[in-house]
């Protein structure tokens, strides 16, 4: 077990460069070189936070069209990320992926779907292949509330129940599809109530409070690498942004702001800042440092990505199969 | 890796199909699909089965049978009807070190699983930049007759053939359901392996040790000199009936079984349209937008100069499979509807 003060450190940093990469896209998105639709996760960093401290290199997950902060907190270097927002054959997938599609397999990052609830089955073949192995990893389907409406879902959970896979299922609930809210879309149960159909350990938390993800999560992967099977986690929380691209969408009236600014008011940055102002783990020192760490970061990896080399495009064909 | 050491099967010119007198021992269409997938099992621990009652007494029309006994219930694993999401549960697995053999007892299955297939499957090494591949075969059969009708007997591979990063086959032999599934398996690929279900009691001399048909390669069933007869599937079994009748008659006709719609063996189709100069494209699919508009295509494209006559294709009817037996036989073209094409054009 890692000392408290560490996990926070983590937690905190983890957010911090997910928020501020999201940040900097945001600040050179309109310089209209980043070529790629993209879906930002400002408000949201919590859940890959609270998530991925739990996960190995080897344990794999599956993202979704806003992959940005799970790939941040699972591992893979800000710089590729950026590169692959340019569109540059350095790219993590070389320019032929751009936002939706981040992957680093060597970091246990198959990849993202931008087809809604494409990940979750994917995760649950990950966690297949870990049960027939028998390799001890753990997997983690990261989607949105729109893909409990889709047909894959039920179908994973369904499979994954009946072979105890070791898979977590951990649906980010911003309460928004684009911009149909929850409720002129499913019956009022709540996400996690749709898991105890299949048997599942279900529950529902809130997303912006790192510390509930952080303890939910590691309990539910404790039971899937223990062999007792999948959890359902729905962490409710709000996309600062709008569903795509630089700018938000409550002006032109998506979405209401009352509830805009309620969420605003719960960031999650700010809330663990506020919620342990004695721990000493994240002092006045510590938060500037790592803000210093982080901005130099996101400047080294912005600043690569605009100066890196396009893809050829005699290679376009590259890719398609092995064969080519 | 365990199939590295496998010979390819070289053959590419005149196989006599299903020939009796061959030495060897013989298989059938079913029995030849099974020993693929019982080598493959036994050799490559990657390697597992998945499919809706796979384990049943049926045994997906016997090319099963036995399998879930010999490696258990995880190697060989049935599942939910569940298309979508177990192709999606399969392709996880592929991605990350696996190579299952997900099996669906009819093609009609596979829409269901359109998502999965098309958007996942197919594109997964290209959006990865080449870093992730997913080694996935599906098995899906084709039926036809007594009345199976428009959900239980359709020929979709052209649909797939369609999406880049998909190999799609086609095996009209048991020596090519072998060689093909392996060579499928073995690709690394994502391959689509569309079987017939009236080839399943055809017997032909098939080799006891495993061997692979690499996906892309055509083969000449048939050698001739007047016309080219292209066929996939049970379409060459017809060709192959009416280029016998054709010879009684001195009419030349070469046989050329496509055996893969993607890739597709062009340079093979060409080759023998300019050595014949007439062509007739038969499909067990649809015309508009199928495999027989492709290879005419590919000829216009290639080889116009050296067609002497106008290419004539052969499909079933622009709907879908009715069930009325006299129906059927409207629907269905056969050798007689190939042996009057080949007149015509003379």
């Amino acid at each position: 077990m890692k000392p408290v003060s560490e996990i926070l450190i983590e937690l905190y940093r983890t957010m911090l460069r997910i928020r501020r990469f999201e940040e900097r896209v945001v600040a050179l998105y309109p310089e209209q070189q980043m070529k790629t639709p993209v879906h930002l996760c400002l408000g949201q960093e919590a859940i890959p936070a609270g998530v991925c401290i739990h996960l190995g290199r080897e344990d794999q997950i599956f993202s979704t069209h806003r992959s940005h902060g799970h790939c941040i907190a699972k591992g893979m270097s800000l710089k590729s990320i950026a590169m692959e927002l340019y569109g540059r054959e350095t790219g993590c997938c070389r320019g032929r992926g751009g936002s939706m599609h981040l992957a680093d397999p060597e970091q246990g990052i198959p990849g993202s779907t931008a087809i809604v609830g494409g990940s979750i089955p994917l995760a649950v073949g990950a966690a297949l292949s870990a049960k027939m192995q028998d390799n001890g990893r753990a997997s983690v389907a990261f989607f949105g509330d729109g893909a409990s409406e889709e047909g894959s879902f039920h179908e994973s959970l369904n499979f994954a129940a009946l072979h105890h896979l070791p898979v977590l299922f951990v649906c980010e609930n911003n309460q928004y599809a684009t911009s149909s809210r929850l409720a002129a879309r499913q019956p009022d149960t709540g996400i996690a109530a749709k898991g105890a159909g299949y048997g599942i350990p279900s529950r529902e938390l809130d997303g912006n409070d790192v510390l509930a993800v952080y303890r939910a999560a590691g309990e539910a992967l404790g039971r899937a690498r223990a062999g007792k099977g999948p959890t359902l986690l729905e962490c409710r929380t709000w996309r600062w942004m709008g569903h795509v691209g630089p700018t938000c969408d409550v002006e032109n009236g998506c979405r209401p702001r009352d509830m805009h600014e309620e969420w605003l008011s719960r960031c999650p940055l700010e809330q663990l800042r506020i919620r342990l102002p004695e721990s000493g783990a994240l002092s006045p020192d510590f938060l500037e440092s790592t803000e210093l760490a982080v901005c130099l970061e996101i400047d080294s990896a912005f600043n690569t990505a605009r100066h890196s080399p396009d893809p050829d495009p005699s290679q376009i064909l590259r890719y398609v199969d092995g064969r080519g | 890796m365990p199939w590295t050491g496998i010979q390819a099967d070289g053959r590419r010119d005149c196989e006599v199909y299903g020939a009796d007198g061959e030495a060897g021992r013989q298989l059938t269409y079913r029995d030849a699909i099974r020993e693929a997938l019982d080598q493959a099992l036994g050799m490559d621990p990657r390697v597992f089965l998945i499919g809706e009652g796979i384990d049943d007494p049926g045994g997906v029309f016997g090319s099963t049978l036995g399998l879930a006994e010999k490696y258990g219930s995880l190697r060989v694993m049935d599942m939910p009807l569940a298309e979508n999401g177990l192709t999606g549960v399969a392709a996880g697995a592929a991605m990350t070190g696996m190579r299952p053999v997900l099996i669906h007892m009819r093609v009609d299955f596979l829409p269901m699983a359109m998502d999965q297939i098309v958007n996942h499957v197919a594109k997964w090494r290209y959006m990865t930049g080449g870093k992730v591949s997913v080694p996935l075969t599906i098995r899906a059969i084709t039926g036809r007759g007594w009345g199976s009708a428009a959900q239980h007997s359709q020929s979709l591979h052209a649909l797939f053939a369609h999406i880049p990063g998909l190999t799609v086959v086609m095996p009209a032999s048991p020596r090519d359901a072998k060689g093909l599934l392996m060579g499928c398996i073995a690709s690394g690929e994502p391959s689509l392996v569309i079987e017939h279900r009236w080839l399943y009691d055809l017997k032909e001399v098939v080799p006891e040790e495993p061997f692979l048909v690499p996906p892309g390669v055509g083969l000449i069933r048939r050698e001739g000199t007047d016309v080219t007869l292209v066929g996939v599937s049970h379409a060459v079994y017809d060709l192959l009936l009416a280029a016998e009748q054709l010879a009684t008659e001195g009419i030349s006709a070469e046989v050329l079984d496509l055996r893969s719609v993607r890739p597709l063996d062009e340079a093979l189709i060409i080759s023998s349209v300019r050595k014949t100069g007439r062509m007739v494209v038969m499909d067990t699919g649809w015309k508009r937008c199928g495999i027989s508009a492709e290879v005419a295509a590919v000829v216009s494209e290639s080889a116009h100069d050296a067609l002497r006559a106008p290419f004539r294709r052969i499909c079933i009817a622009e709907c879908p499979a009715p069930a009325s037996a006299v129906l059927e036989d409207a629907y269905y073209p056969g050798c007689a509807d190939v042996v009057a094409c080949v007149k015509g054009l003379l």
